[in-house]
């Protein structure tokens, strides 16, 4: 008994403490949904990465034995072909590159411009805070899913183009939540400390309130990459997002909508995907909510 | 409350307003193409009538003019003529509000039955299969894409056993209560499905926080029936915070319903949104998109009014 204690506080020891990371992984591993959610999620990756090597023809690529007549899911075509003799199975693949990268990107995107205005409004207070808050409201008040329409069908964007519309219209909550994040991590000690050793605003901000707050600002951007994705498949099958003949999820039901009655497993595929995606997203991000906030 | 401070929020409504009209007026002028375009690639359009039009819709002035002139007379309920069909915007625009409240009303109800008592038997049942069950039904709500999920039930019920009509209102000669209802099942179902999985979530977290406090174990210890319990101790006291939840979201109903009747191609405000962004029709567009914000606007202080109303611990001043 004496033993081990004078062997825990000996010193030159030192104590044997589990560290943020492996405890933050030992819980996150214990929510058996969230760990195949990342799995389904790294997967998918691999096959967006590697489409073209993957993929069993190339994403234009007609057959012209079959042009003019959708075909059902057969051993060559595991999921069919559509009107032009374009295999869907390569189409769905090549999909999912653009709807993912999009997805990710302008979740990023907006998450950047949150914490950078929250950040802002919470530590510097005052009138930043009124201003950029006042914003935020007003932001807040404008219905956005017509207006990302309204955008998008007046601008026909670009891939880099629509992941903007979409990351600069999405940052508000992100913003509230780093806000209220700084407004009590400013208040700490460590803070101050950093202060009387001469820590600028910048570095007070970024280096030592920032990491503090990373956990929120982590599962708040997991959530939205499925928000995210699903905002492009919607805009794309409205015909307003990505334009054919570059695949996405979102335009392919677009064009299934079109064969629904003649050919109805062009449909099914693509929204499966999308399913799937967001569904493995949201598990990622409900894992890591618990991991990170273990109260919950 | 105060009939004092619903004044002040009121008042406060008009600063809101303003920054939104100022941000949607921007965004939309400074977009490329103007609502002229539809005319400039019309060879019997000559260049003389296009400089005619723009002077006659004040477009030569310079942005902060034509911001001003618009934002005033909006204001006063001048919201000008459709550059589509020259019929007057707000008549165009309270043409198409029954058809939209018709879908996006059946659905907030149809929802809201579906979702509170989804929550409050996760709650009361939970960590049983019946939880598990109902919680994996909501995320999979939640990861829905509704749109795909409206082509499948087209897909299945209009196309394969043909038991509900796949688009529209109503048909043709008929419009019986009953060919609308038919109509409406569909849309109704699909736009109520988003908000399902998200409010009954809502009830279930605020259902188990209030089950867990003492004065419900204090009931229980008096021997207080378990359904007692739950409806009259539990379910009013966990309510609260889901009506504030369930008055914001009924705006994004209004919104989410632009996919909803594009697909169902259904009469209302969304339809005319996007026929009005085919068109360039930058009145009507303005005019919808000052509506769906005032609607917003509004879901926010009936949401914070209803909080205290329900909540006699919260005080406004």
């Amino acid at each position: 008994m004496t033993e081990t204690l004078e062997n825990r506080t000996a010193p030159g020891k030192r104590q044997r403490r589990e560290g943020f990371w492996p405890t933050l992984i030992a819980r996150f591993l214990k929510h058996k949904l969230a760990v195949l959610g990342l799995v389904v999620l790294i997967l998918l990756g691999l096959l967006a990465i590697f489409a073209p090597l993957l993929a069993p023809y190339t994403f234009d690529g007609q057959d012209a034995s079959i042009i003019g007549q959708p075909q059902p899911p057969s051993a060559a075509h595991w999921m069919g072909t559509d009107q032009l003799g374009r295999d869907a199975f390569t189409r769905v693949l090549y999909g999912a590159r653009i709807s993912l990268m999009v997805g990710l990107f302008s979740a990023l995107l907006a998450t950047f411009l949150g914490t950078l205005v929250g950040a802002l409004s919470g530590y510097y207070r005052g009138w930043t805070d009124t201003v950029l808050m006042r914003i935020t409201d007003v932001v807040l008040c404008i219905p956005l899913l017509p207006l990302i329409i309204l955008l998008s069908g007046i601008l026909r964007p670009s891939v880099a183009l629509l992941i903007a519309i979409v990351g600069s219209l999405s940052w508000m909550g992100t913003a509230r939540l780093v806000r209220s994040q700084f407004l009590s991590l400013r208040e700490r000690e460590f803070v101050e400390a950093s202060r009387a050793l001469g820590g600028g605003d910048n570095r007070v901000m970024f280096r030592h309130i920032l990491p503090n707050a990373l956990g929120p600002i982590i599962v708040s951007t997991t959530l939205s990459v499925g928000g995210t994705i699903m905002l492009e498949s919607a805009l794309s099958f409205l015909g307003l997002g990505v334009q054919p003949p570059t695949p996405t999820w979102g335009n392919l039901l677009n064009y299934a909508s079109q064969w629904l009655t003649a050919a109805p497993w062009l449909a099914v595929f693509p929204g499966l995907m999308i399913l799937i995606t967001v569904l493995a997203v949201n598990f990622l991000g409900d894992g890591l909510r618990d991991a990170f906030d273990p109260r919950n | 409350m105060s009939l004092s401070y619903i004044f002040k929020r009121l008042l406060g409504m008009i600063p809101l307003l303003l920054g939104v009209s100022l941000i949607l007026f921007g965004v939309l002028h400074l977009a490329p193409g103007g609502p002229l375009d539809v005319y400039a690639d019309n060879p019997s359009v000559t260049q003389e009538a296009l400089e005619q039009m723009k002077r006659a819709f004040g477009l030569d002035q310079p942005l902060p003019v034509q911001y001003f002139r618009w934002v005033t007379a909006f204001f006063q309920g001048e919201w000008g003529f459709s550059i589509r069909t020259a019929q007057p915007v707000m008549e165009e625009v309270l043409s198409r509000v029954p058809a939209t409240l018709m879908l996006s009303g059946s659905a907030f109800f149809l929802a809201l039955v579906v979702a509170l008592p989804l929550g409050i038997l996760s709650a009361t049942r939970r960590y049983t299969g019946v939880d598990y069950f109902i919680t994996l039904m909501s995320f999979l709500g939640i990861s829905m894409p509704v749109f795909w999920l409206a082509l499948m039930l087209q897909l299945l019920f209009a196309v394969q056993w043909r038991l509900l009509p796949s688009a529209g209102m109503q048909t043709i000669g008929d419009g019986s209560l009953l060919d609308i209802l038919r109509h409406l099942a569909l849309p109704v179902f699909i736009l109520a499905f988003a908000s399902v999985a998200g409010w009954s979530r809502y009830m279930r977290s605020s259902m188990v926080e209030i089950l867990n406090q003492d004065y419900i174990r204090t009931a229980r210890a008096k021997g207080v029936s378990a359904r007692r319990v739950t409806y009259s101790h539990a379910f009013r006291n966990a309510l609260i915070p889901v009506v504030t939840v369930v008055a914001l979201d009924s705006a994004a109903i209004l919104s989410g319903a632009v996919i909803t009747e594009t697909i169902f191609a259904w009469p209302g405000l969304g339809r005319l949104f996007i026929d009005s962004m085919n068109g360039r029709d930058y009145p009507v567009l303005m005019a919808l998109l000052m509506v769906g914000s005032f609607a917003l606007v509004v879901s926010n202080l009936v949401a914070d009014l209803a909080y205290s109303l329900i909540d006699p611990r919260i005080r406004y001043d």
